[in-house]
């Protein structure tokens, strides 16, 4: 019998881990002080991180929210013995414009329209979003708003949106009649046509004829009154509304085994695509101008919201081909074999699974697009950027530069930060984990 | 060639435009309101306060041609234009004159189709260096680097002056005028250069507006006025005249002040009775009434008054009179008679 006396009998006691791998001092040893190279790397960043905060805190810390103007903020400052350029921000600027930074020109005593026009915005977009919170009926009211929403911001009569659904209506009432006489295509061709002729060449009058009969309506604000981040969230979310079905048909088109669509969707994206922005802007601003007969009144925001509309599509269209290509040709066979027509197959198969994929892309392109509104100032129209040199034009203001352009960043900043936290918890309520 | 293809176009566009719209007394006064177009914002010259009103030296010249003619000084509708869309704004048609600092130029006037009528300001390049540098004349800019804005007749200008002295420069282009103070004051050039008013109003802006000095060289000629487009005498003469009679009646002594009482009867100077529609018909020459100078006056008052209120040397910006005193104190402002 053998004396193994060197293995042990009993288990040894647990013992509390070593000091420098746990808590606080493990965690800084492990990720910030592992070795020689990362204890040099977090020294400099902390060096820098620590002389930025004693430059930027003491200069937002600056009591001048009540001052009227840049010199009496700075004889403010003077007299708590703050001396030079840096010292300190001057707040008073944001007390006194902030209102014409979100609201533009628009008319004072009406500042209710567009911040309702807003509120009624999120409720429209709930069934949308958050389909699994909201009761289903409300996506009635999601149909309804995009006629809402420009009666509220630019007023007029009632009749306009009125005869405008009405449109619909006639469009879908003639598809009706015309595809029981003939095949399905030919009847959605009429309907188009009709609805489209009804909106360009009969809405005008007979909501005109109906105002004269009944008069419904509110005040009208003209365009140039828009301005500031009121501009800026017009430009953004209709033309963000429009820009994503017109990609999903442009992406389509792109992979149709029809010619003729084919070629139009590939010119069209390529040619939008390979032009920039500020080029279409210019267009829509000056050279529609001219080749329009003069007197033509062919409002600015409009022009520029197609503009801002046709060139996001052209870049979503890519976005989701990238999400379609991501698809397995068995997911085409697989529709096709339970005898879905292609319509179906889109619907039920190919777009949900493609666009999923796309969320990303997708909402990177519609930040994208709403920081690229800012680029109106450009030709004239005064959105927060415009408006901010606006602001220096007045000799109260004239010299300040950083207040302005960080209040505008703080709420650029919201907005885009939001709008990618929606589409990661979009993207989580989303995986159905393939992978 | 790309660019005269550009000019070319603007040009058939103002034709076009000019052709079409021949009657822009008419339509003003159809539509009940001014188009009027403006710069985004300039310090003192226009610029829209805390309730979205415009105001400024060249918003009074668009004010008063609305009071002259639509009797009301609020029927403006301002359109704001950049240096970019301001000449497409105006040759097509969506604004009807343009006040907006722009300099009466040979090939804006000729090739452009515009119609300046008349100057409202006399403006020049000038350089603004700091103190310290201890430079007297812009002669002693060799070397230096220049900040300069991109695309416009101060670029251009800058490169003559320096050619001709036969001196370098290193340009550092800027965008707006905001970035040029940023840049000049973090000392990314030695010297801002542009209009001389703007020079005036930014370093006002400065914390200690002392440090730094506007060099006596003014390199430039910049006759800032009003324009409309060509092939509209009538709109044009409407426009040219109400800037006249803000200048005439500087020079003959008519303010705010003393305007309802002179207007209310003939007095014993008879330009000032023309002018006032107390005697003879001027007005309806026009197309307007006999009370259309009266109305445009009494908006901000005369040329002098508009000049003191918005720019002058009592103001933050303040700009001394200079080249735009009347010419009977050695300025250039000049109005034709009122006969």
């Amino acid at each position: 019998m053998a004396d193994f006396s060197y293995v042990r009998t009993e288990i040894i006691p647990e013992r509390e881990p070593p000091a420098s791998t746990v808590g606080l001092v493990g965690w800084l040893r492990n990720n910030l002080f592992q070795n020689l190279f990362n204890t040099v790397l977090t020294i400099i960043s902390l060096v820098v991180i620590v002389a930025l905060f004693l430059i930027i805190v003491p200069w937002i810390i600056s009591p001048t929210w009540s001052a009227a103007s840049l010199a009496e903020c700075r004889e403010i400052l003077h007299a708590l013995g703050r001396e030079g350029h840096y010292s300190g921000a001057c707040w008073g600027v944001i007390r006194d414009r902030w209102i014409q930074l979100l609201f533009g020109f628009y008319p004072s005593d009406i500042y209710w329209r567009p911040i309702l026009a807003f509120i009624l915005l999120v409720v429209a977009l709930a069934p949308v979003l958050y389909s699994e919170y909201v009761p289903r009926k409300l996506i009635w009211f999601s149909a309804v708003y995009p006629f809402l929403m420009p009666w509220l911001l630019w007023g007029g009569s009632l009749w306009v949106p009125l005869m405008i659904i009405a449109g619909i209506a006639l469009g879908v009432a003639a598809h009706m009649m015309a595809a029981s006489r003939s095949n399905n295509m030919f009847g959605f061709a009429v309907g188009v046509l009709v609805a489209v002729i009804w909106w360009l060449f009969l809405v005008a009058p007979v909501s005109e004829a109906l105002q004269n009969i009944a008069a419904m309506g509110i005040r009208g604000v003209e365009s140039r009154d828009f301005g500031g981040f009121m501009l800026s969230i017009t430009i953004g979310v209709v033309a963000i509304a429009i820009s994503l079905p017109l990609g999903i048909v442009l992406a389509l088109g792109r992979q149709s085994d029809l010619l003729i669509v084919k070629a139009i969707c590939i010119g069209f994206i390529e040619f939008i695509r390979g032009v920039p922005l500020i080029t279409l802007l210019f267009v829509a601003s000056t050279l529609l101008n001219i080749f329009m007969p003069p007197g033509t009144n062919f409002d600015i925001i409009l022009r520029v919201i197609i503009m801002a509309t046709l060139f996001s599509s052209a870049y979503m269209a890519e976005v989701i081909r990238g999400g379609l290509a991501a698809l397995s040709k068995g997911q085409y066979e697989g529709a096709d074999s339970l005898g879905l027509d292609y319509w179906q197959a889109q619907r039920l198969i190919i777009m949900p699974q493609a666009l999923k994929i796309s969320i990303p892309g997708i909402v990177g392109t519609f930040i994208g697009l709403f920081k690229d509104t800012t680029l109106v100032s450009i030709i004239g129209l005064l959105d927060p950027l415009g408006l901010s040199n606006a602001i220096r034009a007045d000799s109260a203001w004239n010299g300040i530069v950083w207040e302005l352009y960080g209040f505008i960043a703080v709420l650029f900043f919201i907005f885009c930060f939001g709008m990618s936290r929606y589409s990661m918890y979009l993207e989580r309520k989303l995986q159905t984990g393939h992978r | 060639m790309k660019k005269s293809l550009f000019f070319g176009m603007l040009a058939t566009a103002g034709i076009a435009a000019g052709v079409a719209a021949a009657g822009t007394l008419d339509d003003v006064k159809a539509r009940g309101k001014l188009n009027c177009g403006v710069s985004t914002g300039l310090v003192g010259f226009a610029a829209p306060d805390a309730n979205g009103e415009w105001d400024g030296f060249d918003v009074v010249v668009c004010r008063a041609v609305a009071a002259a003619v639509l009797g009301d000084a609020s029927a403006v509708e301002f359109v704001p234009t950049t240096g970019k869309t301001r000449f497409t704004a105006l040759a097509s048609g969506e604004v009807d004159m343009l006040a907006r600092n722009t300099t009466w130029t040979f090939s804006r006037d000729v090739d452009l189709k515009f119609e300046f009528v008349g100057v409202n300001y006399y403006d020049g390049q000038g350089f603004m260096v700091p103190k310290e540098l201890g430079v007297a004349s812009a002669k002693d800019l060799d070397g230096s680097t220049v900040c300069i804005q991109t695309g416009t007749t101060t670029e251009l200008n800058l490169a003559d002056f320096f050619r001709a002295n036969n001196i370098s420069y290193e340009p550092v282009p800027i965008e707006t005028n905001a970035e040029a103070q940023q840049q000049y004051l973090a000392g990314a050039c030695d010297v801002y250069t542009t209009d001389a008013s703007g020079l005036a109003a930014t370093r006002a802006a400065f914390e200690s507006p002392d440090d730094h000095v506007v060099l006596p060289e003014i390199i430039s000629k910049e006759p800032l006025g009003p324009l409309v487009r060509h092939g509209d005498n009538e709109w044009g003469d409407v426009v040219r005249w109400t800037l006249n009679a803000l200048v005439s009646a500087e020079e003959l002594g008519i303010t705010s002040a003393n305007i309802g009482e002179m207007a209310a009867a003939a007095g014993n100077n008879p330009e000032i009775n023309r002018l006032l529609g107390t005697e003879g018909d001027l007005g309806g020459m026009l197309g307007l009434d006999a009370q259309w100078a009266v109305r445009a006056i009494s908006v901000g008052g005369n040329y002098g008054e508009v000049f003191e209120k918005n720019i002058g040397e009592n103001t933050p910006i303040g700009l001394a009179r200079g080249l735009n005193a009347q010419y009977t104190d050695g300025g250039l402002i000049y109005s034709p008679p009122f006969r």
